[in-house]
């Protein structure tokens, strides 16, 4: 068989033929994985509450969504068997990273101390800013921040008069993501705190069997 | 095009691998090997494209008009590409967020629509998947090589685990001037073996 000549009429033939055929093709696939795509998602999510979370029953699915113009915060509702709020996991984020966006995770117990916190989305440069998945985390100096209350303690860097180590050779990483922390606490004690001390009142004694209970406790309202 | 299978396969490899020798698709191999893994999944993004983009194209060698052709291949590129993009998405979400926006940019790498052109609109079916899947693994060899570099000497892992502790690491070689370095004298070492070997 010899080659199409081009003409216009084959030209416009083939090329469609082969757009329409990619096409099909692409739907297909899309229609195959956008399932898997979307559970992903959310199983990285539950997953990322869990972890920064202290032990919990069950949590709001649907969270409370505040938007402060610049930044989207997405406040999660934990509760203990009793429906007593046990804290709250909040999605935050920061535009000002060294590489653009940073999204994380931050969990608050319900006095609003930081229990834990994961990074969702980072792009820093690796090595250096990278390494907030786990530097504020890490016991050594004054780099950690779980177990701190960002109402009576300073979280900016040491450098604007702060208490938080930053980075090493990453400030502006380390400046964008304890932004995005007290951002994060700033969405807790508006959506959090006054529904919390009501239910303190009410079930004070019953707070510290649960807890130690819900440790096993599989999670409802989850598929 | 006389070539015996074997060394169309071979060819991809080592005596025209793509990084080493044509040096093509250089934006990738920079940017994707800051370590082992990414560098080696990168590889085999590509390794898929290139394979199913050829056999695609040496099938429609005929029916596609020459004028048209470019176009044609690109749509044939992008579409294998997409798939990938999908997949690796919908089942690799954590490899998905490392290599981000470097899969889609398979579309513009040379060394595919370079393949399409030169060698796959002129041959055989199976001569083309052949070519494809040697020049994929002549990328995905060179990648995984410079990303393996790269991670031991910018922070002492290889693949994750530690050789050596991270403070004896060059940060720099993780860093873009690390890629230029390290494939320079990457580029240096496989001339003198490729020279030895033929």
């Amino acid at each position: 068989m010899k080659k199409l000549s081009s003409n216009f009429l084959n030209m416009v033939v083939v090329l469609s033929g082969i757009t329409i055929f990619a096409a099909v093709t692409l739907t297909y696939v899309y229609s195959l994985t956008k399932e898997q795509i979307n559970n992903s998602q959310a199983i990285k999510q539950q997953e990322a509450i869990r972890t920064v979370l202290p032990p919990f029953d069950h949590f709001d699915l649907k969270p409370i969504v505040m938007n402060d113009g610049v930044e989207i915060m997405k406040v999660y509702k934990a509760y203990d068997k009793m429906n007593n709020i046990v804290g709250a996991a909040v999605e935050t984020s920061s535009n000002n990273g060294y590489k653009g966006h940073i999204d994380i995770m931050v969990g608050f117990d319900k006095r609003g101390i930081i229990y834990n916190y994961t990074v969702l989305e980072q792009k820093e440069t690796l090595g250096l800013g990278s390494k907030m998945i786990d530097w504020f985390k890490t016991r050594n100096g004054n780099q950690n921040i779980l177990g701190k209350d960002p109402a009576t303690a300073n979280l900016s860097v040491t450098k604007t008069g702060g208490e938080v180590d930053a980075i090493t050779a990453a400030t502006i990483s380390s400046k964008a993501f304890l932004f995005a922390i007290r951002n994060a606490y700033f969405a807790f004690t508006s959506n959090i705190e006054s529904s919390i001390q009501n239910t303190e009142i009410n079930n004070n004694s019953q707070q510290e069997e649960n807890d130690s209970v819900n440790n096993n406790v599989e999670m409802k309202g989850q598929n | 095009m006389k070539d015996s299978n074997f060394k169309i396969f071979a060819n991809g490899l080592i005596k025209e691998n793509p990084i080493f020798v044509l040096t093509l698709g250089m934006c990738p191999t920079l940017a994707t090997t800051t370590s082992a893994i990414n560098g080696m999944c990168m590889g085999l993004a590509t390794l898929f494209v290139l394979f199913g983009s050829n056999i695609v194209v040496s099938m429609l060698k005929k029916i596609i008009p020459d004028k048209v052709r470019i176009p044609a291949y690109v749509v044939v590129i992008a579409t294998f590409v997409s798939v990938v993009e999908m997949l690796i998405h919908a089942y690799f979400p954590a490899l998905y967020e490392s290599l981000g926006i470097f899969i889609p940019l398979i579309v513009v790498n040379c060394i595919v629509l370079g393949r399409a052109e030169a060698f796959a609109a002129k041959n055989s079916i199976f001569k083309s998947a052949l070519d494809g899947f040697g020049m994929g693994l002549g990328f995905t060899f060179a990648l995984t090589l410079l990303g393996v570099a790269r991670e031991l000497l910018g922070t002492g892992k290889a693949f994750g685990f530690v050789v050596f502790p991270d403070q004896y690491g060059a940060l720099i070689f993780v860093l873009a001037p690390g890629a230029f370095i390290v494939l320079g004298y990457l580029i240096v070492v496989m001339n003198k073996f490729i020279k030895f070997k033929i």
